[in-house]
């Protein structure tokens, strides 16, 4: 999922008791599943939260476009190219709807953008990993977007209108990326020897990094148990990572590539595939800043923004200019 | 149809379709760069536009050529020597500016050699062209309107766009030089002798370019190499080299 | 923050002769360029034959507070829907 630790702002679930006339009311709204919209009355506390995970959310489709943007002008044919470019240019779209919803809530894209370039604001953890041959780009589409469609999904009923609208048009939008990446790696792991080890070099690469999208276990958190109560987040870490690894198994075995991973077997009491826990030091590393791609990543973000300014200056001013004129003349 | 013809019109579709290759390989290195999200997708959709037509273009390429190619297999496994696009197109992207001024200025050229071909007596260029025409169109539209704004807007960016005009100027004579090709070609009533699009083109982009309150530099003098393969520029060995990698590392594999 | 562009709501009427309907937004310097920008953003899947786009300030909008006096009298007036009313049978589809 592409918006993973997000701190829930607050201490926790209040009891009916403890909320105030208006707390209730809003709590009531969201147990009845009426959509909460900007306008309404919400708690200072789930505004804020929402801001983190939205602008999370938008900061990550948009870092999101450069270990696939990777390839672009490497990819082997021009279909390929094609889908490769109008899938990275979703992207840019995904983070442009999302800031648009985070924007209802009183914040400018410019501000959060400015939060991502410093630091301030984090995304997803994957995408400080490289894509390192071309049969990252089908796993990149297969289990990362896969990964993000396990909660995206959900939250298409969550309670903040603007940005259960956004999720309803990216889920929309997102159901080619996944077949698009499993067509790609299909074609690798059906090839020549050496396209079938880029295959496997990639899922055994991306397995454990797609897992920690989920984020480490939060089933006894109390500040998920409020986004929880809020439905702004629909499932546990837990739930939503077994239910990855139950649905992408058999995809592997599919295509007849080794299970990344010694400790995939099938659990009959379960029900369920058993797995072994990701890294979890890895992860936090990662998000610390030490990936192998977080400062190549943060660093291209900003110089797109500085090297645009004179850009979105120039245009406005012109704007500016013409909007001028025409009121001289009127 | 003669041997000639058929070897003059493969030329003038490789012409066409190496043209929209390159300009839309360049373009997409953008994707995940620009100054604003509205301008990234906007720019990924005009390369998802050029890189449709070189399938077109290559595709009837590799059919008149008849040797059993696809398009692929002439956009990945040429050398410099065989691209036939005007320089133009493969010069870098530069800043934004200088990305755009270069669209600007083969999309005025494209609109109306495009306008020209849907009288193509090729019926598959013609239906190419006419498909292309209105992407192109909507090009046009975006890159005249940038270039006007950034040429009319701030100090900084009129200075940019002045110094972008400069350094491609020299480049936009290629396409519309004449040879044995273009000859056969407008005789056959294919396409036109691109020394025709010249009037046009300069009432287009003067226009334009008087918006963006910039200046034409005096010279007429152009580069040229391109669209014969004589002489390409030392960028366009780079971008294949990016570009034609893994299915010359790799050749035969399907993708 | 002055130099961000403004933000535009935009909306879209579809293939199928329907009203404009409300997409989302974007930024854009003016309008001219917020309807471009409306065309590469929001019509990519082949979405629109119209785009209206607005300025996001110049949008006026009913306050939450208001929805009770604002909407709850129409829930009473059941008689402005057909299906208020009895036809016979016999007397075919009306």
């Amino acid at each position: 999922m592409y918006a993973q630790l997000v701190k829930t702002a607050g201490t926790g679930v209040k009891s009916q008791e403890e909320m105030t006339d208006q707390e209730r009311e809003f709590q009531d709204k969201i147990d009845r599943d009426i959509k909460i919209e900007p306008k309404d009355w919400m708690p200072d506390d789930y505004r804020a939260t929402l801001i983190r995970q939205i602008g999370q959310h938008a900061h990550s489709e948009i870092v999101g476009q450069l270990p696939e943007g990777n390839w672009i002008t490497r990819a082997p044919t021009l279909e390929r190219k094609a889908i490769l470019l109008a899938k990275v240019q979703d992207e840019a779209g995904h983070g442009l709807y999302l800031y648009c919803a985070a924007e209802t809530l009183g914040v400018t894209r410019d501000e959060i953008t400015e939060m991502l370039l410093d630091g301030r604001m984090k995304y997803s953890s994957i995408f400080n990993y490289p894509t390192l041959n071309w049969a990252d780009i089908g796993a990149v589409g297969w289990l990362v977007d896969g990964a993000a469609i396990m909660n995206q999904v959900p939250l298409q009923r969550t309670s903040y209108g603007p940005y259960s609208r956004a999720m309803i048009r990216i889920c929309k939008e997102e159901s080619f990326h996944q077949r698009q990446g499993y067509d790609a790696i299909r074609k690798m792991a059906e090839g020549s020897p050496e396209q079938k080890k880029m295959a496997q070099d990639a899922l055994n690469r991306l397995w454990f990094p797609s897992l920690m999208m989920f984020g480490p276990s939060d089933k006894d958190s109390v500040h998920s148990a409020q986004s929880m109560a809020w439905k702004i987040k629909i499932n546990t870490n837990d739930e939503l990572r077994q239910k990855f690894v139950d649905q992408t198994v058999p995809q592997i075995e599919f295509l007849g590539l080794d299970l990344p991973d010694p400790g995939i077997k099938w659990n009959e009491e379960r029900g369920h595939y058993d797995y072994t826990d990701p890294d979890w030091s890895e992860f936090f590393n990662v998000i610390k800043g030490n990936g192998p791609c977080n400062v190549d990543r943060l660093a291209a973000r900003n110089k797109a923004w500085d090297d645009g300014e004179w850009v979105r200056d120039g245009l406005l001013e012109h704007a500016r200019k013409k909007a001028a004129r025409k009121h001289a003349a009127e | 149809m003669a041997e000639v013809d058929k070897q003059a019109l493969l030329q003038f579709l490789l012409r066409m379709g190496d043209n929209t290759l390159i300009l839309g390989h360049r373009v997409s290195e953008w994707c995940g760069h620009s100054p604003v999200l509205e301008e990234d997708i906007a720019l990924a959709n005009t390369a998802l536009d050029l890189i449709g037509q070189t399938q077109l273009w290559l595709g009837y390429a590799a059919e008149v050529q008849g040797e059993g190619k696809t398009a692929d297999d002439i956009a990945f496994l040429r050398d410099a020597w065989d691209f036939r696009n005007v320089l133009l197109v493969e010069m870098p992207n530069g800043d934004f500016g200088q990305t755009l001024m270069r669209q600007f200025l083969f999309d005025a050229w494209h609109s109306i050699m495009l306008g020209r071909l849907m009288k193509s007596s090729d019926k598959t260029v013609a239906e190419i062209a006419e498909k292309a025409s209105k992407e192109v169109a909507y090009h046009l539209e975006r890159s005249a309107d940038t270039v006007v704004g950034l040429g009319d807007g701030t100090e900084e960016s009129h200075s940019r766009m002045q110094a972008a005009l400069d350094y491609l100027w020299p480049y936009v004579g290629e396409m519309f030089e004449s040879d044995d090709v273009d000859d056969a070609m407008a005789a056959a009533g294919i396409s036109v002798d691109p020394a025709s699009l010249r009037e046009d083109y300069d009432a287009l982009v003067c226009k334009i370019l008087s918006d963006a309150t910039l200046t034409i530099p005096e010279s007429r003098f152009a580069h040229k190499g391109g669209r014969t393969g004589y002489m390409h520029t030392e960028h366009l060995g780079h971008l294949l080299a990016t570009m034609q990698w893994l299915p010359r590392a790799y050749p035969g594999c399907q993708w | 923050m002055k130099n961000e562009w403004p933000l535009w709501e935009i909306f879209i009427r579809g293939q199928h002769g329907l009203s404009h309907r409300h997409v989302g937004s974007l930024h854009a310097p003016d309008a001219e360029m917020a309807v471009k920008n409306a065309r590469d953003v929001y019509t990519r899947r082949n979405e629109g034959v119209s785009i209206w786009v607005v300025e996001a300030k110049h949008i006026t909008a009913t306050a939450p507070g208001e929805k009770g006096p604002l909407f709850e009298p129409s829930e009473s007036k059941v008689y402005r829907h057909p299906t208020f009313y009895d036809i016979p049978e016999e007397v075919g589809h009306m």
